[in-house]
């Protein structure tokens, strides 16, 4: 079991849990698909990210063609955070094999292993290390069956290039799939303590590789999900409700079926067309929008949106979120000062560039759907139940995808093509305009932070009172040495539709605490880098931020004073890794907005795998994490969003680029851990701390409105 | 229902279709060219551009008619046979993409920028690409590439003798 409690608790917002059932590879099947050959099977129960494989099932995990080929599989997506290339590193590092050898199969639940959603930053810690362990095992056996068929002791062989080379003699992969010697050795059974190569000795993990299938990206020649196209395919698209919660009382579909070549699909509320090009299918929609009659409802708007957050907050007595250390109330009695401050995050979205997205088609009873998601198996259990069929007559495929962020954790355009495929068999390709994924995807959960804290005497922190409301418990407590501390995380009723996102409730928990602590030094009249490293016993935290600050020249720039320009700082940990950054900001004299100027942020995840993909993570999230700090906010009225375009809701650009430098520490002591989430937390508190600086004025809110409060 | 006659990627096409129906949709749907993406629909996102008589337009928002008798590149049309172009060559080199949804739309809208600026400078860069969104954010690498790729192509300018 792994020591990391998220790998055990799903997250409170996940939309649906991922598959709990797991079904082992049809081998035959397999076989048919890929050649015969050697099937590596291992026992995984910790390749899974948040409730896949139950533990104790063996899954197909590598493949090795009679022609030497070789195939990796894994359950997890790729959708940009570099996993195919990453265990493709991972496998070729343990065969000792070139990278260029191995073929990765992702996201195929007729063939790959369910290794749960991709999600959590769990593909590093929980599959990386299972892919190892199966490609050091044919290692093993390559080695076992040539000391028999070289008749050479075992010991002093070792693979190259993937081959086995002694006395003039070679063996390699290939000639391993096809050994009569195979069955027998592999009965005999792997090694049970097959020996993983140490960090400090990796030839292809650790160094930089560029995205594998780069080229099909670059020549435009990669199919995503949107691209895929079937013989005979229609495509598709939904009536949808003018507001949330409103229900369809009427809409006159006679004249629909006039249209020629388009198909009209009602099934209760469902309303869809079919149609040979998506224009007249979207023109088909139009008009039935046009006729349709919607009884709505009332729904909570934006402007109240934190008052509504607060009544509706209920504390799950069976289920308390949080903990806490000695007494807050105690703490707060005895401080020599006491502060208090509420913070405010809003809703965001993931937008990502390509809006969901499925293929549908229906052949003998069997559905097939090609679709974004990054939970294949839960999916597949969600068309399951939509049709009432067995898991066994539904086949997901997962192309590598436009982006998710967290956000295409269900399945329901996987349902609607299905649904609108279903009539006289034809494929439907279904594509959600970007109006749809605004609306009826769903967002990041809005937040209300409340925190008190006291200092003691010695101006050192003395208690520490802190509830989430609505966001989430990740990142929750503090990583500062406080004896008594009360944190706790409140559930409430969202107006919106709430999930995942990247790093989730840790930015906005991060936001707050990290803001509140520079609040703190203030007031304790110590520089917010001597305060924090005073208060400070997780040594990784300290390495990261003392890095950074000492790359920023932090004590240095904090003495200067310029006019409308500030420095700020903020470090964290979640997810098993550590972050820190400073920042330079300046206000815009215009309208009193902060624009990042320069950010130096390190980060260190354990042994780094792909030095070039972990610096476009932390890049990327340093991007994506000023979004929200500066612009990003669902604003909604009535059910409806009121900002649901790119024109309105103003995502970062390329102007927004600051000067940035990221520094990656790495631990070649420590394990692996993910690194497509945590380096997003740190980027709002440091610049919330950085227009404090410049203004002297506390911003307590994200998107930041600064000077005016 | 109209006739559009036109130019994709060097070649001579026809397509009946409805004249105001996006040009995105008849490369994606009719013509099978589906390396141009939808990103918005409202022209706010630029994954949709591609080229029309060498100028980078967003093909979501323009109607077909538009095309009529005009020459259109696509992200498939600007590698020579198995040589790629070198805007492609350098992102692919900077390893310049995340999921690389945007990144067609990219390598479209840096060429056209490359062809008025051979050289630009840094301002020039993020003018003309501001519009051209990534979710992934991989915005930094993405200008790195940018630069490579006038590099070379002022390399390849100069080896071919028309810069001095």
């Amino acid at each position: 079991m792994s020591s990391d409690p998220e790998a055990r608790v799903p997250e409170r917002y996940e939309l649906r849990e991922a598959a709990a059932r797991h079904f082992t590879v049809n081998r035959r099947e397999f076989l048919e698909t890929v050649g015969a050959g050697l099937l590596i099977v291992v026992t995984a129960p910790s390749a899974s990210g948040q409730g896949g494989a139950a533990g104790g099932t063996l899954e197909a995990r590598l493949h090795i063609g009679e022609d030497g080929s070789i195939v990796l599989l894994t359950g997890k997506v790729e959708e940009g955070q570099g996993p195919r290339t990453e265990l493709a590193m991972a496998a070729a590092e343990e065969l000792r094999v070139p990278l260029d050898r191995v073929k990765v199969v992702m996201a195929d639940t007729d063939l790959s292993p369910n290794d749960g959603i991709t999600a959590g930053s769990r593909t590093t810690p929980g599959t990386v290390p299972v892919v190892r362990k199966a490609a050091a095992a044919a290692r093993e056996l390559l080695i076992l069956v040539s000391s028999r068929q070289l008749n050479l002791a075992r010991g002093p062989l070792e693979v190259r290039d993937g081959t086995v080379t002694a006395e003039g003699r070679r063996f390699s992969y290939a000639d391993l799939a096809k050994s009569a010697e195979l069955a027998a050795a592999y009965r005999e059974a792997l090694p049970p303590d097959t020996v993983l190569t140490p960090a400090r000795n990796w030839q292809v993990l650790g160094t930089p590789h560029a995205r594998l299938d780069g080229r099909s990206i670059v020549t435009g020649s990669h199919r995503y999900p949107s691209d895929i196209v079937r013989p005979g395919m229609l495509y598709g698209s939904v009536l949808r409700a003018p507001s949330y919660g409103a229900a369809l009382m009427s809409v006159d579909l006679s004249w629909a079926q006039k249209m020629p070549g388009v198909r009209v699909v009602r099934d209760g509320d469902f309303v869809g067309f079919a149609a040979q090009t998506s224009f007249a299918a979207r023109k088909a929609v139009e008009a039935a929008s046009a006729a349709a009659i919607w009884k709505t409802v009332e729904q909570p708007s934006g402007d109240v949106l934190f008052e509504y957050l607060k009544e509706h907050a209920r504390e799950d007595a069976q289920r308390p979120r949080g903990s806490a250390r000695g007494s807050v109330e105690g703490g707060l009695k005895q401080a020599a000062r006491r502060l208090k401050a509420t913070y405010k995050v809003a809703y965001v979205q993931h937008a990502p560039m390509e809006p969901r997205a499925a293929v549908a088609e229906w052949k003998d009873g069997l559905l097939t759907v090609w679709t974004g998601t990054s939970n294949p198996f839960g999916v597949r259990e969600q068309l399951a139940q939509a049709f009432s069929l067995g898991q066994d007559r539904v086949h997901v495929i997962v192309p590598d995808m436009g982006g998710g962020f967290g956000g295409k954790h269900t399945g329901e355009v996987a349902i609607e093509a299905a649904r609108l495929a279903k009539e006289p068999g034809r494929p439907v390709s279904l594509r959600w305009t970007r109006a749809e994924e605004f609306m009826w995807a769903y967002f990041r959960p809005a937040a209300l932070i409340e925190v008190e804290a006291g200092l003691d005497a010695g101006n050192s922190i003395v208690a520490w009172d802190f509830a989430n409301y609505n966001s989430g418990a990740a990142a929750l407590d503090t990583p500062y040495r406080i004896s008594n501390t009360r944190v706790r995380f409140l559930e409430s009723e969202s107006p919106l539709r709430q999930g995942s996102y990247r790093c989730l409730a840790a930015t906005a928990n991060n936001f707050a605490r990290e803001a509140f602590t520079d609040e703190l030094a203030e007031a304790a009249g110590r520089d917010p880098l001597e305060f924090r490293l005073a208060h400070l016993d997780n040594e990784r935290i300290k390495n990261v931020l003392t890095a950074a600050a000492e790359r920023f020249r932090w004590s240095e720039r904090r003495k200067k004073r310029r006019p409308g320009i500030g420095v700020g700082l903020a470090c964290g940990t979640e997810k098993n890794s550590v972050v820190a950054a400073c920042v330079e900001i300046e206000i815009d004299p215009a309208d009193e907005t902060p624009r990042l100027v320069e950010i130096v942020e390190a980060f260190e995840c354990g042994a780094i795998l792909n030095p070039s993909n972990l610096k476009s993570q932390v890049e990327g999230c340093i991007m994506m994490g000023l979004g929200p700090v500066l612009r990003e906010e669902i604003r909604f009225r009535d059910g409806r969003l009121t900002n649901g375009t790119f024109a309105e809701y103003r995502v970062p650009r390329f102007c927004d680029v600051p000067k940035m430098e990221v520094l990656l520490l790495d631990r070649k002591d420590l394990e692996p851990v993910g690194a497509g989430e945590t380096p997003i937390i740190v980027v709002a508190p440091a610049v919330a701390n950085a227009v404090f600086d410049a203004t002297g004025q506390r911003v307590r809110s994200m998107p930041l409105r600064a000077a005016r409060g | 229902m109209a006739t559009i006659r036109f130019t994709v990627n060097g070649k001579t096409r026809s397509v009946e279709t409805e004249p105001e129906r996006p040009l995105l949709d008849v490369l994606r749907e009719d013509l099978g060219l589906t390396g141009t993406k939808y990103g918005c629909g409202e022209g706010q996102c630029r994954a949709c551009t591609v080229l029309m008589d060498g100028k980078a337009i967003v093909s979501c928002v323009t109607p077909a008619h538009m095309a009529q008798g005009r020459r259109i590149v696509t992200i498939e049309g600007l590698a020579d046979g198995g040589r790629l172009h070198p805007v492609q060559q350098a992102f692919l080199d900077e390893d310049a993409m995340q999921c690389g949804y945007c990144t067609p739309g990219m390598i479209m809208r840096t060429v056209a920028l490359l062809d008025s600026y051979p050289r630009p400078a840094d301002a020039q860069i993020i003018e003309g690409l501001n519009g051209s969104l990534c979710r992934c954010c991989g915005y930094p690498r993405v200008l790195a590439a940018v630069k490579r790729a006038a590099g070379a192509a002022q390399q390849e300018a100069k080896e071919a003798g028309h810069v001095k």
